[in-house]
């Protein structure tokens, strides 16, 4: 492992290193959800970024990332991938990165009725999303699927705090994993759920999810050369003789602008 | 060594390639960013050159101390003296009457003063360094470098005629039932910067104080609040301009709180401090002289994953001659109590028992 710097130990623990050709590009195989909880503190997005750059790369040209953009535009991601070595907008053109930008996207107004509002909004981007992913697996196409949202709570704020109407969108976008087998990686924020007491959302999502990945800050505060610690929880590891078995891995990484460092605690002098 | 010939060797600093700031009060940074200075020149340098255009910063306000006036007067007076337009809106009845608060930059003696003892430092720090760089090249960089970011006198009240030439607009957040109106006159504003690569003649400034005071009438709107600060963050990250606004984190709700604190790019707070600490005082060096506490917690981070880790995450406001705002470090500092209390309650950052103890 040490002398192959593909590999590394996000990837490790994802399971992407057995399956490096075939399958997902998101941990657990086609068809599986993956979650990113970050923190103020310590930002998740980077952990997008590393499953674009590999969704994208030469190795996989049957791969298509569908990525709904909350948060930043495009020129952000391109910016960024580019000093990854990888060409977003070739991408693009290319049809393998289909991004939409819903930076402005919002409910309406308050007129009328806010609930039919929101709804008709989630139900016509869900529409656009459903009708791309049955392009894009058409038999003669025939793609692995990765849908990204970039993210969950800016949704939630597009949607007026309606975070029921959130998960239905959810909800629907997992039924595209069993019906076409995409994969799914969606980026929230947990400190925003942590002082909630009813049943919070991250729950559910957590629920669906196949992988969780938690970024989180040193808890000694951060430090130049650790910027954080990842916890991931998989859920579905294949474990040896076919059987599965949960497993969580930790380890600590530090983000440059051409990769991520990833190694265990203490392991670095 | 021919000494009077120019070095060229493959490791020289390409300095004509860099287009340095043909636009004044503008300033080229990392990632294709351009900064503005935040009117304060020690903040333009931990936040590694200002802030830069495009981005939401979020000042978190302490609701003892009006120390966020602070770091809004010198953005918006630093907006003047670029002559950058700038949009103000406050929940006062007339906002108009804050600008006559704005200070005035320090007169040449003083702003010479500090200049020399500035220059003495890199003198004495680079003095090896000297011979690598012309003479011009350095007297060049520190003209530019005085342009950018300006010295401001907080006892000397800007002059009515000054703002006779700005550009400027103002918001009252007290009559409007909702932000609709608010944002209207932001999008109308920062329509007038779209971004277009490369050719950019100027830049804007918004500065939005104390959104969601009690007096504003949106405490129950708290996701309409957040939907606006949202679209105004896509709006400004689509155009030059740059969005400061304060408010008072203690009257936002815990949950709130954090998605504001997301959606920010840059994300500070101040905090005053107790005349009479005496614990606090014991700590501390230079505890007299100082005017409040300022808390850098996110730096933006626009096209780019780095973070950005500073050495110290909480500085001490002081003033230079008791006029001009300057930032020090601590220089013994209990950094995880002083941002400890209303910030990262979560407990993320090492809070010892002992930091905890200390309640300021």
């Amino acid at each position: 492992m040490m002398n192959n710097p593909a590999h590394n130990l996000l990837d490790e623990a994802l399971g992407l290193n057995d399956d490096a050709v075939s399958g997902s590009s998101c941990g657990g195989g086609s068809g599986s959800v993956l979650l990113i909880e970050d923190s103020v503190e310590t930002s998740g997005a980077f952990i997008l970024h590393h499953l674009m750059k590999r969704s994208l790369s030469p190795q996989r040209p049957s791969d298509v990332i569908i990525f709904l953009s909350f948060a930043h535009p495009f020129s952000h991601y391109d910016r960024i991938l580019r000093k990854m070595g990888c060409n977003l907008v070739m991408k693009r053109d290319n049809k393998r990165f289909l991004y939409h930008d819903l930076l402005m996207l919002k409910y309406p107004g308050p007129d009328g009725d806010q609930e039919k509002a929101i709804e008709s909004m989630l139900l016509g981007l869900y529409g656009k999303l459903q009708k791309t992913v049955e392009l894009c697996s058409l038999p003669e196409t025939n793609k692995n699927i990765t849908i990204m949202i970039d993210d969950v709570s800016l949704m939630e704020v597009a949607a007026n705090g309606s975070s029921n109407r959130v998960l239905d969108f959810l909800h629907y976008c997992y039924s595209l994993t069993t019906e076409y087998g995409c994969s799914v990686v969606i980026l929230d924020h947990e400190d925003i759920y942590s002082s909630t007491d009813r049943p919070s959302p991250l729950l559910q999502m957590e629920y669906l999810a196949n992988v969780v990945i938690r970024a989180e800050p040193l808890a000694t505060g951060l430090a130049s050369d650790v910027h954080g610690q990842l916890t991931v929880f998989n859920k579905g590891v294949r474990h040896g003789f076919g059987g599965l078995k949960g497993k969580i891995h930790n380890f600590h990484f530090k983000i440059k602008e051409n990769n991520v460092e990833y190694f265990y605690p203490g392991s670095r002098t | 060594m021919a000494t009077n010939k120019p070095r060229t060797s493959s490791f020289s600093r390409n300095v004509a390639a860099v287009p340095t700031s043909q636009v004044p009060g503008l300033k080229h940074g990392p990632n294709g960013t351009i900064f503005l200075s935040t009117g304060i020149a020690d903040l333009d340098r931990i936040l590694g050159g200002g802030f830069a255009l495009g981005s939401l910063v979020m000042v978190m306000e302490d609701s003892d101390a009006p120390h966020h006036m602070l770091l809004l007067r010198n953005f918006m007076s630093q907006g003047l003296v670029h002559n950058q337009p700038l949009l103000y809106a406050s929940p006062a009845k007339e906002p108009r009457a804050f600008l006559g608060t704005l200070p005035s930059p320090a007169t040449s003696k003083d702003h010479k003063s500090r200049n020399d003892t500035e220059q003495e430092k890199a003198l004495r720090i680079a003095w090896q360094y000297k011979k690598y760089f012309g003479e011009q090249n350095l007297d060049g960089q520190r003209d530019v470098k005085a342009e950018y970011c300006c010295d401001f006198d907080l006892r000397k009240p800007l002059e009515r005629h000054a703002l006779s030439g700005w550009h400027f607009d103002c918001v009252s957040l007290q009559n409007s039932p909702n932000l609709a109106t608010l944002e209207g006159r932001c999008s109308a504003f920062l329509a007038k910067f779209p971004r277009s690569d490369g050719n950019i003649s100027t830049a804007g400034r918004i500065a939005i104080q104390s959104l969601c005071a009690p007096h504003c009438e949106f405490s129950g709107k708290e996701w309409e609040v957040l939907a606006f600060i949202r679209s105004l963050k896509s709006m400004v990250r689509s155009s030059n301009a740059v969005a400061v606004i304060t408010f008072p984190s203690s009257l936002v709700s815990p949950t709130t709180l954090r998605r504001w604190q997301h959606l920010a790019d840059t994300l500070l707070s101040v905090k005053a401090i107790p005349d009479e600490d005496k614990e606090l005082a014991q700590l501390l060096t230079g505890y007299q002289d100082m005017l409040g506490l300022l808390g850098v917690h996110k730096v933006a981070r626009i096209n780019t994953q780095v973070p950005v880790i500073l050495e110290a995450t909480t500085f001490s406001i002081k003033l230079h001659k008791r006029r001009i705002l300057i930032l020090e470090c601590l220089n013994q500092a209990p950094v995880d109590g002083s941002s400890g209390s209303s910030y990262a309650s979560s407990g993320s950052c090492s809070v010892s028992p002992k930091a905890g103890s200390l309640d300021f």
